[in-house]
């Protein structure tokens, strides 16, 4: 049983339309009921393989061994009639249908052989969904559902075709620690009962937790396959990158600044009236990190969009800077020098059709660095974005290229290129690093602190609470659309601590307060 | 040599001609004289002077509808009043120049401009009703365009009709009217004018501050409103302009030496081959100059065949339908593009291993 080969890939090469090399000699084998997982930097090619796999691409060498017998992939139908699913890194997901009518796509029940069967949909998706835990209303459209959410769907979309073979392409970049840990209860089982699954995550502690084997890749090659309990994290690091890998994360002592950023009984309802947001107040000063916890959908995403003018529908009071935001279009916020990294990258980040360039200055095209009264200046937006591309580290063929072409990690590298490029007096960042690899973390991370230190008010929005509790000076825990935690000190403060916090398990009296 | 940089081009004028490989076929089949029918729509507009003036006439009012509605589409509205624009613009200019008597000079400046202002003005229409009402602008677009065609009809009948002639504006005053440049050709001023504003609408696009937000919001609107962008506004702005540049084309238009008066009593169809032109050059102004010169040509050679032969004009549409077909089918030689792309690649990989 060890050593039953259930699928191995054998050389594969993968070149696409723009002569991108994604895959150059990748190899490696899947054992029956393993996790395996797929380690590598940001444009390894990780996600190329998978879609190769899965039939959303053809290989342009190499072979496909799937239970001792060499196929071929043409698209993802024949992948799912072959017991693959996948769970991919963008959601594939209709939003204007339901969860449950999305898990049933492509397999719908019919009645009578033509009408869809709305009632066997729900039903089936919600046992599917209690099968496996998933704690999820079936019934509601997937344009509601938060991230955390929509990536539920997702796995119980592929589930429910069968997949004997599971991919799952970063399941937890969007995930909080409490759910990632529910999803692995959930991969156990699916082990258990003979599935194999196909794990790729940044996150090296994950893959110590619940992966067998890591095959790891460098720049389109495998570079081996290696028991994963033999391996320490820092030898994984070394593999991926090639290099040790040391950024020291230096926060400086400096007394604060003045207040920047101000919030008193916020309250907010979402537009179908639900309420989001139940009367919240915190300030932020010049020079320190105010990180906020939660689980998806406690109000963190609203408290983003008002800060950012993106939703003004609410009462109690917003300031930037002194000024009340209640008037101001994001235009003038933004002139406030506020920066703003978006929880969704693919639907607010970026446009993907339009260049890598056209995509680094859609928040500051206007400024006089860029343009005259009417004429944009290329040729500076052009030098400009060379720089940025090699200080980001953006891994491309030139600027000129669609955004939309750029792997995940490296989609996000643009919007934090972008964002973090204007010396900003304000940050709110939602998960800035989500799906960015080790290496463009730490540079993001310390982008972050560099401006906390030269002065600038830094509001963190983020799932990955070693993120959280290494970058906050302090940290407010949202849970119900109210602030149930504000920690000033986060020297000793504990994950777990946190978590019960963010489940509300525990809350402090004050809630929603302003300390002095 | 066709390799990857290059490729993009040779896919299209491959799917030309592939496009024109048909029509050959379909003039086989039904015509009695099939060989001088073909030399009759290949050669036609090149054997004459006269021939070689018709194709560029009607070149001129599609640089000008393309290039609007390249700029329409870039924000993402699928607004079909270019057509309407167009019409409405060569009635205002006709009314101009009739009504309001100014000297030379003057006077063809003023009724452009005004047919400028009112081709805006009816692009506009749809934006608005999308904007406050949440209408498509598809649909409202093509209701919009038989109004167009009735209100200037009505409004010719009413203020400037010439009551000899019957469905007919009075003559357009020579003080008006814009002369052949080029004696022998009806070739006119507006030749300069359209390539200027499809170069314009090139740098409009792509150079400048209000271009670079339109194809913000037309490629990503949540985007464009993330980035502080006002939507509303660009999306009105690009579709102002859309319709000036029309409204501009169907002033020249009539004004130009093809016609005396305004006697245009059905929709000519500008804005509809301004679709066409938008989708071969993928939203690129600048490129709507070659494709208006190459539909101009087939249609100019389909008409001497047409006037020489038995073949019907309506050749033309089959052809210009496959191009798009082809010029829109994505896939279209894609397997020939990945060779070419794989021996590259691969060869400079080689090459990195040698270094
Ligand atoms: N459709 C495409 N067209 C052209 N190039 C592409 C396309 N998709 C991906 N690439 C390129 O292929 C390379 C590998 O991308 P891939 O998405 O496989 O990386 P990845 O390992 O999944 O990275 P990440 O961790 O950021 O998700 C990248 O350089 C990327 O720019
Ligand atoms: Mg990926």
């Amino acid at each position: 049983m060890e050593n039953d080969i259930i699928l191995s890939l054998e050389h594969i090469m993968k070149i696409y339309l723009n002569g991108t090399v994604a895959n150059e000699d990748v190899s490696f084998s899947l054992r029956r009921g393993e996790v395996h997982a797929l380690l590598g930097e940001n444009g390894a090619g990780k996600s190329t393989l998978m879609k190769i796999l899965y039939g959303i691409e053809n290989p342009t060498e190499g072979k496909i061994i799937l239970k001792g017998r060499e196929t071929t992939i043409k698209n993802s139908k024949e992948a799912i009639s072959m017991g693959i699913g996948m769970v991919h890194q963008h959601f594939m997901l209709v939003p204007s249908l339901t969860a449950a009518e999305n898990i049933v796509l492509g397999a719908v029940p019919k009645k009578w052989g033509i009408f869809i069967d709305k009632r066997t949909a729900v039903k089936e998706a919600e046992e599917i969904a209690s099968t496996y835990h998933f704690n999820i209303n079936v019934n509601e459209k997937v344009k509601n559902l938060s991230v955390g959410l929509k990536q539920k769907v997702e796995i119980l979309k592929a589930l429910y075709r069968g997949a004997e073979i599971l991919i799952m392409d970063e399941p937890t970049a969007v995930l909080t620690p409490q759910e990632t840990d529910e999803l692995f209860v959930q991969l156990e089982k699916l082990k258990e009962n003979g599935h194999t699954i196909i794990f790729i995550s940044h996150k090296l502690d994950e893959i110590k937790q619940i992966c067998d084997r890591a095959t790891i890749m460098r720049r389109g090659r495998s570079m081996g396959t290696y028991e994963v309990s033999k391996i320490s994290v820092e030898e994984m690091s070394r593999l991926m990158v090639g290099s040790e890998l040391h950024t020291e994360l230096k926060k400086s002592d400096d007394a604060l600044g003045e207040v920047k950023v101000r919030v008193r009984d916020l309250q907010a309802c979402d537009p179908l009236g639900v309420h989001k947001i139940q009367g919240i107040g915190f300030d932020v000063k010049g020079g320190e990190i105010l990180g906020i916890a939660g689980v998806e959908g406690n109000g963190q995403a609203e408290v983003v969009e008002i800060l950012t003018g993106l939703y003004k529908n609410y009462t109690g009071q917003v300031e930037i800077s002194g000024q009340d935001t209640a008037p101001l279009s994001v235009k003038q916020i933004r002139k406030l020098r506020l920066s703003h990294i978006p929880e969704d990258r693919m639907q607010s980040g970026c446009a993907p059709s339009l260049s890598i360039l056209d995509n680094l200055f859609s928040n500051q095209y206007d400024g006089s660095e860029y343009s005259g009264k009417y004429m944009l200046n290329r040729e500076r937006m052009e030098s400009r974005a060379e720089e940025l591309r090699e200080e980001y580290l953006i891994k491309c063929e030139s600027c000129r290229q669609n955004v939309g072409m750029l792997s995940g990690g490296n989609i996000q590298k643009v919007i934090a290129a972008r964002e973090l490029s204007t010396e900003p007096v304000i940050i709110v960042a939602n998960q800035p690093t989500r799906g960015v690899d080790i290496g463009a973390s730490q540079f993001i991370r310390k982008r972050l602190i560099d401006y906390r230190n030269k002065g600038a008010a830094v509001i963190l929005v983020s799932a990955d609470l070693s993120e959280l509790l290494s970058l906050s000076d302090r940290i407010a825990v949202m849970y119900k659309g109210k602030i149930t935690g504000m920690f000033s000190e986060t020297e000793g403060l504990k994950e777990e601590v946190i978590g019960q916090y963010m489940l509300g398990i525990l809350h402090q009296k004050e809630a929603g307060g302003v300390e002095s | 040599m066709i390799n990857t940089k290059n490729f993009t081009v040779f896919r299209r004028v491959f799917s030309v001609f592939i496009a024109l490989l048909c029509s050959f076929v379909i003039i086989f089949l039904v015509s009695e004289e099939p060989v001088f029918a073909i030399v009759q729509l290949v050669t036609g507009p090149l054997r004459s002077v006269r021939n070689m003036s018709n194709v560029i006439e009607t070149m001129i009012p599609l640089i000008f509808t393309g290039t609007g509605v390249c700029i329409m589409f870039s924000a993402n509205q699928m607004n079909l009043a270019c057509e309407g624009s167009f019409h409405l613009g060569g009635l205002v200019a006709a009314m101009c120049a009739i009504m309001l008597g100014l000297p030379p000079f003057i006077s063809p400046v003023i009724a452009v401009a005004a047919a400028g202002i009112c081709g805006a003005f009816y692009t506009s229409i749809p934006a608005v009703l999308k904007i406050k009402t949440g209408a498509t602008e598809l649909v409202s677009s093509l209701m919009l365009n038989y109004i167009s065609l009735w209100l200037a009809t009505y409004l010719m009948m009413r203020f400037i009709r010439d009551p000899g002639v019957g469905a007919a504006s009075l003559p357009i005053p020579d003080s008006a009217a814009l002369h052949a440049l080029i004696s022998g050709t009806r070739i006119h001023i507006g030749v300069i004018v359209a390539i200027g504003a499809a170069v314009l609408g090139e740098l409009f696009l792509y150079r400048t501050k209000a271009g670079y937000e339109i194809r913000l919001v037309g490629e990503n609107e949540a985007f464009a409103r993330y980035s502080g962008i006002n939507v509303v506004k660009v999306i009105f702005l690009s579709q102002l302009i859309g319709g000036l540049i029309a409204g501009i084309g169907g002033g020249i238009e009539i004004l130009g030496p093809i016609y005396s008066r305004f006697s245009w009593t059905s929709l000519l169809g500008y804005g509809w081959d301004a679709v066409i032109i938008c989708t071969l050059v993928k939203k690129k102004p600048l490129y709507t100059i070659p494709a208006a010169l190459f539909l101009a040509y087939l249609r100019t050679g389909a008409s001497i065949m047409a006037r020489t032969t038995d073949v019907t004009l309506e050749i033309v549409q089959i052809t210009q339908g496959i191009i798009i077909m082809l010029a829109v089918a994505e896939k279209f030689l894609e397997g020939y593009r990945m060779k070419l792309v794989e021996k590259e690649a691969k060869d400079n990989l080689k090459k990195g291993e040698v270094l």
